[in-house]
């Protein structure tokens, strides 16, 4: 067992983990953090996106040793201290870009690591970042939709209901 | 002016706080103190004989709590199917046991040997692997029309055959149908395959079973779509568990689709070793183990032929189709195939005659059962190509072909057992030629030709019958279960609502859709409704949710209790108000005493219910509390008009969607926002199905496409923005709200769609083919244009 310290959502974390546990696991089991999901065992479903030091990392791809020292944030940590929603979550709301939740998380997080590097993203820049999350609920439309309304883009062309 | 709540507004989603801020409580977050872990030892071979399992060297492991394997399970009952087919000789199908760990043989990769409870999941994945098995192959039938020659091993040794059942529909018919084809001026003839799926909802599933010595009781969390289903079928049938003992809670559940209906071994597993351990067991599956253990959809293989008279009116239709029902019987495995299928053959056509043969077959696969639209997908893909190719075939425009051969009056009895209520398939189609901008086609084609690429346009039309069932007719057709639906309506004595629904939500949003009907009928806020579902404890039993039933079964029950509530609060409200009941009308949250200024507000009503002190007990009971079960008489039957337009690359064989356009009628609509979100989630899954999806397996059994690396999932990239209209509104008849359900459409709608389009391009092109198979997969699209030889 290796003693592992990070800054997880602002708050300093610790735990005793095995080689082999995962970010994921580690941020799941150990932190009670559940809202980061596991949707598949092959790196491809992106439910698991979190941000280390600022960069959109898959936590089912990364060992918990190897954030060692790192910043992590989750989803827990996008809201306001007082709940409100970032306007990346606020604009999944309006815009009805989820459905079962599951995906979500992972949607959220891939949005801020988008917008971050790339403000005012097209369709298409939106469509190719996503690449590495799958949606099964919402065909898309809706969180393609809610990223650009998210980057302050006028979305009222885009079909709505 | 849109409305801003209630009714027909697009209220926002409350489930979305808690999915956004990671607040969301699936069963994989839910875990018992002190519980175990299970690790199932899956077969890797698919068809072979159990020689011996060997778990000695396992069984000292550090961490190992229990191994099992199915010697334990032998005095366990089979796993259960919920549906008894009768063939086209009057027989029973042939219904194999299912254990519910391998006994014997194994059927299929996946199927679980041996599982391992341990401290930790880590612990019990590695004494798994020390597990010694030993398996004598045999000869797996993977092939359906392999498996149902004479001299094809047996999936079953105690079976007759590998044929579950050979059913012909309308039995009576066939005589007629094929005398109308002898007689046709024009006959269509298409052979095709509808690609096995799986339903992947990114939610893989998990369960955890608990058991308490002290009380007896057993819990099992799951993440299933109808937890009532559950606890009958595994505690009636399974393990012998009565179902005051027995607690099923599905809490936030990550997607279904149709694959978490059905009961599953790994859900008696845990349920079973929590009181064989005395401790809570908790399995996960992997993204892996679910291609190898949810229950797969489509898996038909259909030859389909038309009659047409001299003018072109459809004069008979008869289908042949081999559906596969995998190595086992999934809980409603046999409907799908025949009864959710062969109902549908008519389409939004007046055919007169029409039959239809269904074989369905044991293989050693996964077992195959309802995938969003489930047999409706099935029966619209034949039905819609096949159309399209007669039309090419006769020269004729394929939109006037079938709106000529439309169903124009409703009540409508189609020659396949089931009557439409009401429905008006031109109107959708001239929206969705509106949509779908057909003017503009050749100047888009032409464009797409300037850079050296084809595009096509296709149409299809879709019928299905949603809002399962009636009761006394699903049980004439087989159902062991009734299909009603239930709530329980509880009024707080601040005017506050609790609705406890039999429906379960995973994704389509009944705390918001729910709470707006019931707002709407009370005249009240709808932050005032709070919707339970999910747990066998709080709530009155139900069939859950499937088949787009939710809104129309159990919002109809929600309905029905409602109404009741609201009688008893008006009879509150006349003795408060002194007045005669008939007197008394509610409004706006008020009762009011018609032409005079005497009112009184909901909140006084209920809060005299529970505190009694000024009220009628000799009339009525205090509290206002009431409960509703809804069984409909009729399927609701929800249609439309679908149109998709492709770019092709004849040099690659690439397939872009450039436009999709999809026009429903769902008849009246609670939340247009979620409706619309349901049509864009099915059509996705309907494009995945046309362009990428398919569950591939090779000739011994092995499943080749058991990851995201290798089935191919739709990615924001492969969908456009859709155009969706569900302006066209015949209500329902014979429910209270007159809806229909939305929830399965764009899944049945869109396939036939996206290949007739495909088609068109490849004509355009010079090509001759008529027919390609899903997925149209470059590769498919290149071969077909240029020949697998060159």
């Amino acid at each position: 067992m290796t003693e592992v310290k990070m800054t997880v959502n602002g708050k300093a974390a610790s735990g005793n983990v095995e080689g082999r546990t995962l970010l994921v696991q580690f941020l799941r089991e150990d932190m009670g953090l559940t809202g980061t999901h596991v949707g598949c065992d092959t790196s491809q479903c992106g439910a698991c996106v979190v941000h280390v030091n600022g960069e959109a990392v898959k936590s089912c791809t990364m060992l918990a040793v190897e954030a060692q020292g790192a910043e992590v944030s989750t989803i827990e940590g996008q809201a306001a201290p007082d709940g409100t929603l970032n306007t990346i979550q606020q604009a999944f709301q309006d815009h009805h870009g989820l459905q079962c939740g599951f995906c979500t998380p992972g949607m959220v997080m891939s949005a801020a690591a988008l917008l971050k590097d790339n403000p005012k993203p097209t369709e298409s820049d939106v469509r190719h970042y996503l690449d590495g999350n799958i949606c099964r609920c919402t065909g898309y439309h809706n969180i393609v939709k809610a990223i650009m309304a998210a980057s302050g883009q006028d979305v009222s062309a885009i079909a709505g209901e | 002016m849109p409305k801003d709540s209630g009714i027909g507004a697009s209220s926002k989603r409350r489930e979305d706080i808690r999915f956004l801020t990671g607040e969301g409580n699936y069963t994989d977050d839910i875990n018992v103190n002190g519980q175990a872990y299970v690790y199932f030892l899956r077969s890797d071979i698919a068809h072979g004989t159990l020689d011996s399992v060997d778990t000695s060297a396992a069984e000292g492991m550090e961490g190992v709590v229990r191994i099992f394997t199915g010697a334990d399970f032998e005095a366990v009952g089979s796993v259960p199917c919920g549906w008894q087919i009768t063939d086209k000789h009057g027989e029973p199908m042939q219904e194999p046991r299912h254990p519910v760990l391998a006994h014997g043989k194994v059927r299929h990769v996946g199927e679980p040997i041996a599982a391992v409870v341990a401290e930790t999941l880590e612990q019990a994945r590695d004494a798994a692997e020390a597990i010694e098995v030993e398996i004598s192959e045999l000869p797996a039938v993977v092939n359906m029309k392999d498996a149902v020659k004479a001299d094809a091993p047996k999936v079953h040794d105690d079976l007759t055959s590998n044929l579950c059942y050979d059913w012909g529909f309308v039995e009576e018919n066939k005589g007629a149908v094929d005398q109308a084809f002898k007689e046709a001026a024009h006959v269509t003839t298409l052979e095709l395959v509808n690609n096995r799926l799986v339903a992947n909802p990114m939610e893989p599933r998990v369960a955890v079973g608990d058991y308490s010595r002290g009380t007896g009781d057993y819990t099992l969390f799951t993440t299933s779509q109808n937890p009532h289903v559950i606890r009958l079928l595994m505690g009636a049938f399974v393990l012998g568990i009565p179902e005051h003992k027995l607690r099923v809670v599905a809490p936030d559940v990550g997607g279904g689709f149709g694959t978490k209906i059905f009961h599953y071994q790994e859900e008696a597993f845990v349920t079973f070793a929590a009181k064989a351990c005395n401790r809570a067991v908790k399995w996960t599956s992997s993204r892996s183990e679910a291609f190898m253990s949810d229950a797969h959809g489509r898996d038909h293989v259909t030859k389909i032929e038309l009659a047409l008279d001299a003018e072109h009116n459809f004069t008979a239709l008869r289908t042949d189709t081999y559906a596969n029902m995998g190595a086992y019987l999934s809980t409603f495995a046999p409907s799908v195939p025949t009864w959710l299928h062969g109902t549908l053959m008519a389409g939004n056509y007046k055919t007169p005659l029409i039959y239809v043969n269904v074989k369905a077959v044991f293989t050693n696969t996964v077992p195959v059962d309802a995938y969003r639209g489930a047999g409706r997908p099935e029966a619209t893909y034949q039905l819609e190509r096949l159309v399209d190719k007669a039309a090419h075939e006769l020269g004729v425009d394929p939109i006037k072909l079938r709106r000529q051969n439309f169903i124009m009056e409703f009540p409508y009895a189609t020659p396949v057992a089931v009557e439409y209520d009401t429905g008006d398939y031109v109107a959708t189609m001239d929206k969705l030629e509106e949509m779908a901008d057909i003017g503009g086609f050749a100047a888009r084609r032409k464009a797409s030709e300037a850079k050296g690429k084809l595009r096509g346009f296709g149409v299809n039309c879709y019928i299905e019958a949603c809002g399962i069932a009636p009761s006394n007719l699903v049980g004439q057709l087989g159902a062991r279960a009734g299909l009603f639906e239930s709530c329980t309506v509880r009024v707080n004595a601040t005017g506050g609502l609790v609705v406890m629904t039999g429906s379960h939500s995973h994704g389509q949003g009944h705390e918001t859709s729910f709470s707006q009907v019931v707002a709407d009928m009370i005249g009240i806020p709808e932050d005032m409704v709070e919707v339970v579902h999910g747990d066998t404890a709080n709530t009155p039993m139900g069939m859950g949710t499937y088949g787009s039933r939710s809104l129309a079964v159990g919002g109809s029950a929600m309905v029905r209790a409602t109404e009741k509530i609201i009688a008893k609060a008006k009879k509150i409200a006349s003795h408060l108000l002194e007045a005669s009941e008939g007197d008394v009308e509610l409004k706006d949250g008020a009762f009011t005493v018609a032409g005079t200024d005497k009112s009184v507000a909901w909140g006084d009503v209920t809060l005299a219910a529970y505190v009694p002190h000024n009220y009628p007990l000799e009339e009525i009971e205090p509290g206002l509390e009431e409960t509703a079960f809804y069984d409909p008489s009729n399927f609701t039957y929800p249609s439309g008009a679908y149109a998709c337009e492709v770019e092709l690359d004849p040099e690659t064989g690439q397939v872009t969607i450039e436009r999709f356009s999809a026009a429903d009628d769902f008849g009246n609509i609670v939340n247009p926002m979620i409706v619309t979100g349901q049509v864009h989630g099915g059509l996705a899954q309907g494009i995945g199905q046309a362009l990428l999806e398919n569950c591939a397996y090779d000739s011994d059994g092995q499943l080749l496409s058991a990851s995201y690396m290798d089935y191919a999932m739709p990615r924001a990239t492969d969908v456009p923005f859709y155009d969706v209209d569900h302006s066209c509104q015949t209500p329902c008849t014979h429910n209270p709200l007159g809806v229909k359900g939305c929830g399965e459409a764009g899944a049945i709608g869109s396939p036939p769609a996206v290949v007739n389009a495909v088609l068109d391009a490849m004509r355009s092109g010079g090509s001759t083919v008529d027919h390609i198979d899903m997925p149209v997969s470059p590769h498919r699209v290149w071969e077909a244009m240029n020949g697998s030889g060159v």
